[in-house]
């Protein structure tokens, strides 16, 4: 077929127009892109530069390794014990369930922990490590690590976890460490990335959640290049992390262990310090708990025995306990009446049993009276109706400004849970709080160490301690971080007459010391190192007339809860004072027969510094006592706990 | 024009042909090529294995076979047109067939040496059959609607066998590609208005469909959909491929990050790195400046090809340059679209660069046609 050109030069025109038309516009479509291109690699480049950054860079943060605590004497105290664990990583493994079988065989592993690895297995990347079982024995992990070629994918490895090798002794002092949980976060203004690495674990009550800044250290990380889906490249870049630093306690690890066993079966508090420092040697509350069964996740069952128990052995009844004084707040009285010059040592009031105030009767504990009474006998005897006199010429606000001066209604700053702040009542604190006023009635009970003045075992050790030395020493918990000593809390003598205190320190002397004193059967024979102190036993109910009509009850035909509390403190030796200890057995009965022997054989055990030699005693109790030191369930020394035994 | 019109002009005869071939446009094909190597270079980790070096084979090859092409009269490939458009539709069917019988999904032939798609034949018999039927074809009648229905037969046949497959990808380039020639040839403007005014006036009745009870789409073609139009609505699902893209894409800055330095593509950030995705390691690792250089190449490619085909008087040969161009344009377009995020994301590949026996090679045998048509047109 032939064309004609005319044909021919048209069609060429018609295409050439048309591809003009087309071209241009594909040309526009390219110049389209090319400025797409540029908005966003020139534009824009920033904002995707820093989602690629983000998309390449993984930020791992390294755990430190948190401080570790120990007693006075270089013991520890809270340690972290290597952990180890098995995991197991499917891309290698191959056929995993098969694996698991084999492993079975070499290490116990429940039915339970099978199907719980497996599922997660399945959830993870293959490249993931799931850990099969958690806290190996080492002759465990021993055998997985021999017969490694037949177990592939199998994996161990070691972390840190916190363990107390002093189980219970230490578990109201020290607390716990558990992994950081929601209500933590929001409490928290803390911005330290470690906390949102799952199963962190920072202090939760006790010195580890008080000092958790200096024992926790800081975090190093490692940068790590990941793909898409999470694997690791490589690592970029890794800074270590700064351990936390280690704590050294004024507390003595053996006599800590000591009191613990000498309240053994008994709820109650004992707070020793050294009355030259401060220190606080031993911070006893009975009965405790084992703080290991916190950090591993304590079950429902333990803990429910631990809440339950009526003895209350989780709360902290040294420090946070608070307790009417009773009559080891006598001190206070007499002390407020002498400074404020409204007796003198030797002035005597008449006991005829009972005092009469506004309209109602005050009685002391002794029925018939102690007649003519000067301070040092009111205090040997621990007579009421003195102080109901004395307290009525020097006023409540003296009495609670003495108190104050010697350590109660402080808070002391010690790095414990919930130390309590105790209660030494004045006038306007009762208008304030009751919106009532302040009755004389208020002043007699509070003379005395009843009604409104509470007090923890802590503020009365101090007290003592005080007493004992005549300076305002304060307590001290920290003796040391990473080795540097911190300061002893003492500013000078205490603002109190010094013939007043020795007043005072010959009346507790004679307490226990002299054949009518009320604690004179739990006596310290040895001459060198003789006690002095006070009982105390102050009603947790008030006695109706009724009942004193009847006569009081005692206090064994009581149920448990309603009995008295039985306190005691106490300093030795008197000629040269070293410790002062406080004891509080709750609803233990009477202060002389229930607090006195403990504080007794606690003093002896701080300065002898081991199980104190028999002839300290009285000789008609040695056999007693013999009978007693035998029986403390102290922690055998000769047995390694099972913790130390797999490192 | 026939054979004796051919004759009568003066055409290069012999071996002083290849002075008349477009060498321009050789080069610009091999630089594309080359930058094609350097980027599978690349994405391999600094190796010539497992891609650079087959590519380089065929690539070799491919323009071996585009000078033998070139060295053939465009009259010969004319009457070839026919021919080449169904074997390639047998193959369609073949593989369509075969596919179901025995040989799972595949929708290749084993040639010993690669493996050939027919669909990718396809998109340049199909040009080829549609520049022949135009340059039969009576000019007057070019408009006449039983001449404009025999080429839309002649795309749609290839294009519900490639759909079927499933490859969008393929199809959109059929349907556009094939457009292109038949608006080039000179069918009127109309037809093409109605076509568009239908299919935008489709897809309205799509997306308004939905919810509806006459709902035209599943619920999961919609949600791709909605993926396309807002990738970050599903960042690690459909949206991830687009979004990781875009961000390779960006990251590169003016300049880039680098050669061999792009972390996104070198850390499996990004899906089908060595083929359809390669433009995005191109950006990221040379930036603007490298992304945009290619844009030009091919654009140059465009340039030479038109106005190749402007001063071509020979019918054919002038339809089959701009038809081949047109399906180049598309390659690109679509592509680069698609990882800019200004596109859904469909199986195209990056002419000549990515990874990719078949269109590496149907691409460089389509320009040894448009060489043959440039070394023979009328002087």
């Amino acid at each position: 077929m032939k064309r004609p050109p005319r044909d021919m030069d048209l069609s060429s025109r018609r295409i050439a127009r048309r591809a003009l038309v087309l071209g241009a516009a594909q040309m526009g479509f390219a110049g389209l892109l090319g400025w797409q291109m540029r908005r966003m690699q020139v534009e824009d480049a920033e904002e995707y530069r820093m989602l690629a950054e983000e998309n390449r860079i993984n930020m791992r943060l390294l755990p430190p390794a948190r401080g570790l605590i120990f007693d006075r004497n270089g013991s520890p105290i809270a340690e972290n014990d290597q952990n180890y664990r098995i995991v197991i990583v499917r891309e290698d493994a191959g056929d995993v369930a098969v694996v698991l079988n084999r492993l079975r065989q070499l290490i116990p592993l429940s039915d339970d922990d099978i199907d719980r690895t497996l599922r997660e297995i399945k959830r993870r990347s293959s490249f993931v490590p799931v850990t099969v079982s958690d806290r190996l024995a080492w002759d465990d992990l021993a055998r997985v690590a021999v017969n490694a070629p037949a177990l592939p994918g199998v994996r161990p490895e070691v972390g840190l976890s916190r363990s107390y090798p002093l189980g219970s002794d230490f578990a109201h002092v020290v607390g716990y460490v558990g992994p950081v949980s929601d209500y933590d976060l929001s409490k928290l203004q803390d911005p330290d990335p470690l906390l949102q690495i799952p199963k962190f674990q920072i202090g939760k009550i006790g010195i580890e959640a008080k000092e958790e800044m200096v024992l926790r250290g800081r975090a190093g990380n490692s940068q790590i290049e990941v793909n898409a889906v999470g694997r690791v490249m490589r690592e970029l870049s890794r800074t270590e992390g700064t351990a936390g630093r280690n704590l050294q306690l004024t507390m003595d690890e053996t006599l800590q262990n000591f009191v613990q066993a000498r309240l053994d079966g008994q709820s109650a508090a004992v707070v020793v310090t050294d009355v030259r420092t401060g220190d606080l040697l031993a911070v006893a509350s009975s009965p405790s708990f084992d703080p290991n069964k916190f950090v591993r996740g304590i079950s429902s069952a333990d803990y429910r025995l631990l809440t339950e128990n009526k003895y209350r052995p989780l709360a902290n009844k040294s420090v946070q306990g608070v307790y009417p004084p009773g009559s080891t707040f006598k001190m206070v009285t007499a002390l407020a009446a002498l400074e404020a010059g409204v007796m003198s040592t030797e002035d005597t009031v008449w006991c005829p049993g009972y005092i009469t105030a506004g309209d109602r009767r005050f009685h002391c504990w002794k029925r018939g009276g102690h007649g003519h009474v000067n301070l040092h006998e009111s205090l040997t005897q621990s007579c009421d109706v003195y102080y109901y006199d004395v307290a009525q010429r020097v006023g409540i606000d003296r009495i609670s400004a003495m108190a104050n001066k010697l350590g109660l209604g402080v808070r002391f700053d010690i790095p414990m849970s919930a130390v309590a702040d105790g209660l030494t009542p004045t006038r306007a604190w009762k208008q304030a709080r009751h919106g009532a006023d302040w009755v004389i009635g208020d002043t007699l009970n509070a003379s005395i160490g009843q009604g409104y003045v509470l007090a923890s075992p802590l503020q009365l050790s101090v007290m003592t301690a005080r007493l004992a030395s005549g300076t305002d020493i304060s307590p001290r918990l920290i003796r040391a971080v990473d080795g540097v000593e911190e300061p002893v809390l003492r500013t000078g003598p205490l603002d109190i007459n010094p013939a007043h205190l020795r007043a005072v320190r010959r009346a507790m002397f004679a307490v226990s010391n002299s054949r009518r004193g009320t604690a004179y059967r739990s006596r310290i024979e040895e001459e060198s190192l003789q006690m002095a102190g006070k009982t105390g036993t102050s009603q947790v109910r008030n006695i109706s007339k009724a009942e004193r009509a009847r006569g009081v009850f005692r206090n064994e035909d009581l149920p448990w809860e309603r009995r008295d509390h039985a306190l005691f403190v106490g300093f030795a030796p008197y000629a040269d004072p070293q410790v002062a200890v406080s004891v509080v057995v709750e609803h233990g009965g009477g202060g002389s027969a229930a607090a006195a022997p403990i504080a007794r054989d606690v003093v002896l055990r701080t300065l002898y510094g081991e199980m104190p030699p028999l002839n300290a005693y009285p000789s008609s109790q040695r056999e007693l006592i013999e009978e007693q030191q035998r029986a403390l369930p102290l922690r055998d020394r000769g047995d390694p706990s099972p913790e130390s035994s797999r490192a | 024009m026939s054979y004796l019109e051919y004759a009568l002009k003066t055409v290069p005869k012999g071996p002083r042909k290849v002075l008349y071939l477009n060498w321009p446009l050789v080069l610009l094909l091999t630089a594309i090529a080359a930058i094609g190597f350097t980027m599978l270079y690349s994405v391999a980790g600094g190796a010539f294995t497992p891609w650079v070096e087959p590519q380089a084979k065929r690539f070799a090859l491919g323009m071996m076979a585009m000078f033998v092409i070139a060295m053939v009269p465009i009259w010969f490939w004319r009457n070839m047109a026919v021919m080449g458009y169904l074997v390639a539709l047998i193959l369609l069917v073949w593989v369509e067939v075969a596919g179901t019988v025995g040989m799972g999904a595949q929708r290749w032939i084993d040639l010993g040496f690669m493996r050939l798609q027919p669909s990718e034949l396809m998109k340049v018999t199909l040009v080829m059959m549609l520049a022949a039927y135009y340059d039969w074809l009576d000019l007057k009648k070019t408009s006449h609607p039983l001449w404009v229905l025999i080429p839309v037969l002649l795309i749609l046949v290839p294009v519900a066998l490639v759909l079927k497959q499933p490859d969008l990808g393929t199809s959109i380039l059929l349907v556009v590609g094939g457009g292109f020639v038949m608006f080039l040839a000179g069918v009127h403007w109309l037809y093409f208005a109605v076509v568009t005014a239908g299919g935008g006036s489709l897809i309205w009745a799509v997306l308004t469909s939905r919810g509806t009870d006459w709902q035209l789409l599943k619920d999961y073609q919609f949600r791709r959909i909605d993926t396309f139009l807002d990738p970050s609505s599903d960042p690690l699902g459909a949206g991830y491929h687009i979004t990781q893209s875009k961000i390779a894409l960006g990251s590169g800055g003016i300049t880039g990050r680098g050669f061999m330095q792009g972390t996104q593509s070198r850390l499996n950030f990004l899906p089908e790195k060595h083929t359809d995705f390669i433009f995005t390691t191109l950006a990221e690792e040379f930036g603007f400046i490298g992304a945009a250089s290619l844009l030009a190449l091919y654009t140059l490619v465009l340039v030479f090809c038109i106005s190749s085909a402007i001063t071509n008087k020979d019918r054919f040969g002038s339809l089959l340059t701009l038809g081949i161009a047109g399906t180049f344009f598309l390659f690109f377009a679509v592509n680069m679209s698609m990882v800019m995020g200004l596109a859904p994301v469909v199986g195209v590949p990056l002419p000549l660069v990515s990874y990719g026996g078949s269109a590496m090679l149907v691409l460089l045998v389509a320009f040894g046609l448009v060489q043959s048509a440039h070394v023979h047109k009328p002087r």
